[in-house]
């Protein structure tokens, strides 16, 4: 094997995908990434940022609408000999034990049984699941079936190691635990591997990790940032240089982008197409209370929150872009300030509260606008959900119109603008008296 | 505690009637037609028939018993292979699955006693004069019973398999037929092994119909229970009656232990969601396979063979990736449509040629009048029956303990097959001279009625316990009770077993609205006689337009009133 050759090169991937009414959604847009031995690399990003797409296509699961893929030099056609993948989820087989589950890649290759075996049982002792050999995986921890994961994804000796998010269905403690074994065996060179490419979006976990990070921008996904980690491991998260780091990526996903042209058309509708995270009014509430409360009294940096409330970057970014969406607050350089609207909200009762908020979503959220606009026009004062629904699947997938439109439905009936019935998928004024 | 609840497959599917219904329905119409037509041409075969004598010796039953069991595993084979192929088909092909599934509904719907008439005639022509066509007649009528909701149950498994487990097979570049062995076999099969178990239960109804059946002026009799219970009734001998009642329940009870909960409790290994909080399902003998090394021994090579097959690599298949991005050839779906629809008017016309000309105006009024007599007698029944179960089945599904034991009694009601119990019903009406018309009627839901009570005490049972204790923390009872608590939270689990009791129930009509003991003859007003009477009289064209006209009912009667109400309960319910 040529060890110059990149084990990975992309150059100028996108990807669409088709929708069932008019345009198709494009989640990648010329995307080039090379990977080379000896590296771990993490592409960070906000959900819908396209880099779960983005690592399926390496390992040959999904096919990019166009630019080229290259595996060690060929085109990757299929899943390319050498790729491991590691699921978020897992994805053990729940009607095999641990050693089936490790030897089964391995089956599927053909691999005579003693070598299978040997090499199965030199998995499992190296991830640290020995004496689970025949234990079946609901009878393990969350921990110890990733662990599997991992054995079984390494038992194959791949050049190339990727991983779809491996640690975030996992407890805090159990995936500091998985990471700090992963890194030692990796330095220590213990693990039959050449690259790791990850998945994240959890930044302190891609400082920790990673030699290299891609920060992805999201609606379409592309790379806007690379990060060199030059920091020695073991790494300690509370180093100066991490936490400088750390916020640095922080300030740099919070930035607010310039309209690009693929939303042009969602801005040219008055913003009825922007996506609403589903946050419930309970956690913007909180998180206004936490922001005007010691020892912040209005202004907090975002990492240092997110850790004082257990918060991953990625809820923490939709809470915070909700509220600055709504005018309670705003993002600057990776700290969340509050408006005075979100002081006066944090002082009021509840029901002058809802009065605020109402307020703020008829004039700052387009969609409830809309909405409102719409049934004060209508003689009968109601309006089927499709319609908005249609209106706003021309500017995003079904899955995302449908969180939106569930979000303007709670938010909307928190502000007490309109009224919902679920069954008959019909907003109406009324409400019960 | 395993109480699975039994689902109808025709509930997952959300379409309403199209075009592609239509569609099958032609086209299984023209398949019997087909039959019918083979049939019409084959009465003087019939009579080459050797015919066996049958004994009322109850010394006899063992080997009747053993030869009904015989062709129930025959048909249980065959419907296998058949669901293997059908459901994977339907599965893997778009425009296969856009025809297919729809016919599986019709197939489902159509009364498989009414099949009888042109299927055993139809065998008996392949095979003249041997009694190899009759026992091919009498497997095929057990497989049309058996057969489509196992279909339809791999068929949604396999569309349903987890999309990270799909992801690890490819990225270990599994070939389809590994994947297929270690992957999707593997999830459907609790689905699978359940839905057989079901479809068992189903079979015995329909081979002692099936085994002494009357075809025009030819009566096939293969020896089995259902034939010793024919000619019971025919002599008027209860005892008999008594002695294959008391035959039957041994077999189902072997066949339950040996077999099906072995299969069961074993494939409980293979459920993917662990969540459910119940006891595994267990059974002796199960347990004494895997604790005695003997035992063990006897298995282990029949395992490792089927896990060889499981990973045999075909060398001319390299391990491809689905192409996510499919243009949808337009040309290709509307050739397709084209083809479909050309069968279905090639099946309108034979049919209309066939019977159409004999049939007038007042024959499909008449059936149409009858079917609904038959529609009023299913709904009162089952108003009746779910009077009677749900407060017992709620009842029993608070308290777990009670309901461990009734499991396995209900589960073995539901197997017995109820037209063995006519004859003792008919004896009574006869006796006691009661109106067909009202007593009769109980007989079609005899059968059926289980199912009912099967899953209310599954959404008994289902109900959290916090909910459970939250209503009587509010100190709710009495009618409140039900009516906010119990009803909505059991509906989807209600209506699932209606449906089921349902269609049952207007299969056994077929059988249950004539009876008659020795020489007395009971009919009650009903589409099932009318099928039942066409067929002895050997009227192709009648039976046809009875079993159109009963499948038509079921179908637009499942689309209208049950799917509706089920969409209503599950959308509010707290368990699937």
């Amino acid at each position: 094997m040529d060890e110059a050759t990149p084990i990975i090169e992309l150059s100028r991937i996108s990807r669409s995908f088709p929708r069932s009414r008019g345009n198709d959604l494009l989640v990648l847009e010329d995307v080039d990434l090379t990977l080379r031995q000896d590296e771990i690399v993490g592409l960070l990003g906000r959900s819908g940022s396209g880099k779960s797409t983005l690592l399926r296509i390496i390992a040959g699961l999904i096919e990019p609408s166009s630019g080229s893929a290259k595996c060690r030099g060929e085109r990757i056609d299929g899943p390319p000999k050498g790729v491991s993948l590691v699921f978020q989820s897992f994805a053990l087989f729940p009607w095999l034990t641990v050693l089936e589950n490790v030897e089964l890649g391995m089956e599927a290759l053909g691999v005579a049984k003693p070598e299978r075996r040997k090499r199965s049982l030199a998995a499992i002792d190296l991830i640290g699941l020995d004496g689970f050999e025949s234990a079946y995986p609901k009878e393990l921890s969350g921990g110890m079936r990733q662990r599997v994961g991992f054995a079984r994804a390494l038992v194959v000796h791949p050049d190339l190691l990727l991983m779809d998010e491996p640690f975030s269905a996992l407890d805090v403690l159990t995936a500091e635990t998985l990471r700090t074994d992963l890194i030692d065996l990796w330095m220590d060179r213990k693990l039959p591997i050449r690259a790791i490419l990850m998945v994240t979006h959890n930044i302190e976990e891609a400082v920790l990790l990673c030699d290299r990070i891609l920060v992805f921008s999201s609606n379409p996904g592309r790379v806007a940032a690379e990060i060199k980690v030059n920091l020695p491991h073991p790494r300690n998260r509370l180093h100066p240089a991490f936490r400088k780091l750390v916020d640095s990526i922080y300030a740099r996903m919070t930035q607010r982008e310039a309209p690009r042209p693929a939303r042009a058309d969602a801005l040219a509708t008055n913003g009825v197409g922007l996506k609403l995270d589903h946050i419930s009014t309970n956690v913007l509430s909180g998180l206004i209370e936490a922001v005007a409360g010691e020892p912040y009294h209005g202004q907090a940096d975002l990492p240092a929150l997110a850790g004082a409330l257990q918060l991953e970057a990625d809820e923490m970014f939709h809470i915070a872009e909700s509220l600055q969406m709504l005018r309670f607050a705003e993002l600057k350089e990776g700290d969340l300030e509050l408006l005075d609207a979100g002081k006066r909200f944090a002082q009021m009762e509840t029901d002058a509260r809802k009065r605020l908020f109402g307020e703020h979503l008829l004039r700052h959220v387009p969609l409830a606008g809309l909405i409102r606009r719409v049934l004060d026009e209508r003689p009968s004062h109601t309006a089927p959900a499709a319609r908005f629904r249609n209106e706003l699947e021309d500017y995003m997938s079904e899955s995302y119109a449908e969180e939106t439109l569930d979000t303007v439905i709670s938010w909307g009936r928190y502000g007490e603008l309109f009224a919902y019935d679920e069954q008959a998928e019909m907003f109406s004024l009324d409400n019960p008296v | 505690m395993n109480f699975y609840s039994f689902r109808p497959a025709s509930l997952d599917r959300d379409h309403p009637l199209n075009v592609w219904d239509i569609l099958a329905a032609l086209l299984i119409l023209g398949l019997l037609a087909a039959f019918a037509l083979g049939a019409r041409n084959a009465g003087a075969s019939l009579d080459q028939l050797q015919r066996s004598p049958i004994t009322l010796d109850p010394l006899a039953l063992p080997e009747y018993a053993a030869r009904t069991t015989l062709r129930m595993f025959a048909a249980m084979t065959i419907s296998f292979a058949f669901t293997l192929v059908y459901a994977t088909i339907a599965a893997k092909n778009r425009r296969a699955e856009l025809i297919l599934i729809p016919l599986l509904d019709i197939l489902q719907s159509v009364p498989i006693l009414g099949f009888l008439t042109f299927t055993v005639v139809f065998f008996m022509q392949l095979f003249p004069g041997r009694v190899l066509g009759a026992e091919c007649a009498a497997v095929f009528a057990i497989f049309t019973s058996q057969a489509w909701n196992m279909t339809f149950s791999l068929y949604q498994s396999l569309k349903t398999v987890p999309g990270d487990l799909r992801e690890a097979t490819r990225s270990f570049r599994l070939s389809p037929l590994q994947t297929f062995w270690t992957l999707e076999l593997p999830f459907a099969a609790p689905g699978l092994v359940w839905n057989a178990m079901i479809s068992m239960s189903g079979g015995w109804f329909f081979i002692v119909a099936a085994e002494a059946i009357t075809v025009g002026d030819t009566t096939i009799t293969l020896p089995g229970i259902g034939s010793y219970v024919a000619l019971a009734i025919q002599q008027q001998d209860l005892g008999a009656i008594g002695y294959a009642i008391v035959a039957m329940l041994l077999v189902i009870f072997l066949y339950d232990q040996l077999l099906f909960r072995p299969i069961v409790a074993w494939a409980d290994k293979f459920r993917i969601d662990q969540t459910a909080a119940s006891l595994p399902p267990s059974s002796w003998v199960l347990d004494l396979f895997r604790r005695t090394r003997g035992l063990r021994l006897l298995v282990t090579p029949i395992a490792s063979l089927v896990r060889a097959c499981a990973i045999i690599r075909l060398p001319w298949r390299k391990p491809s990736r689905p192409h996510t991005g499919v243009v949808r050839t337009r040309s290709g779906d509307a050739i397709f449509a084209a083809s479909i629809g050309l069968f279905a008017l090639a099946s309108l016309y034979a049919l209309y040629r066939s019977f159409g000309e004999g049939l007038s105006l007042e024959d499909v009024s008449l059936a149409f009048r009858l079917a609904l007599v038959t529609l009023i007698r299913v709904i009162v029944l089952i108003v009746l029956a779910s009077l009677i179960w749900v407060p017992i089945g709620v009842w029993i599904g608070l308290r777990p303990r009670m309901a461990t034991l009734v499991q396995p009694i209900a589960q073995f009601l539901a197997a017995f097959p109820a037209n063995i119990a006519f004859p003792a019903a008919v004896y009574l009406i006869v006796s006691h001279q009661g109106d067909p018309d009202i007593w009769l009627s109980p007989l079609i839901i005899l059968g059926t009625q289980w199912y009912i009570l099967f899953n209310v005490i599954a959404g008994t049972l289902a109900l959290p316990g916090d909910l459970k204790d939250a209503a009587t923390s509010l100190q709710l009872s009495g009618w409140t009770w039900w009516r906010r608590i119990i009803i909505p939270g059991i509906l989807p689990h209600y209506v699932t077993g209606a449906i089921t009791a349902s269609g049952g129930s207007w299969n056994a009509s077929i059988v249950a609205e004539v009876a008659s003991w020795g020489d007395t003859r009971l009919t009650a007003n009903g589409l099932g006689a009318y099928i039942a009477q066409a067929t002895e009289s050997g009227d192709y064209a009648r039976v046809m337009l009875g079993i159109a006209m009963m499948s038509a009912f079921v179908v637009v009667f499942n689309r209208l009133v049950w799917r509706p109400l089920y969409d209503r309960a599950a959308r509010h319910a707290v368990t699937g």
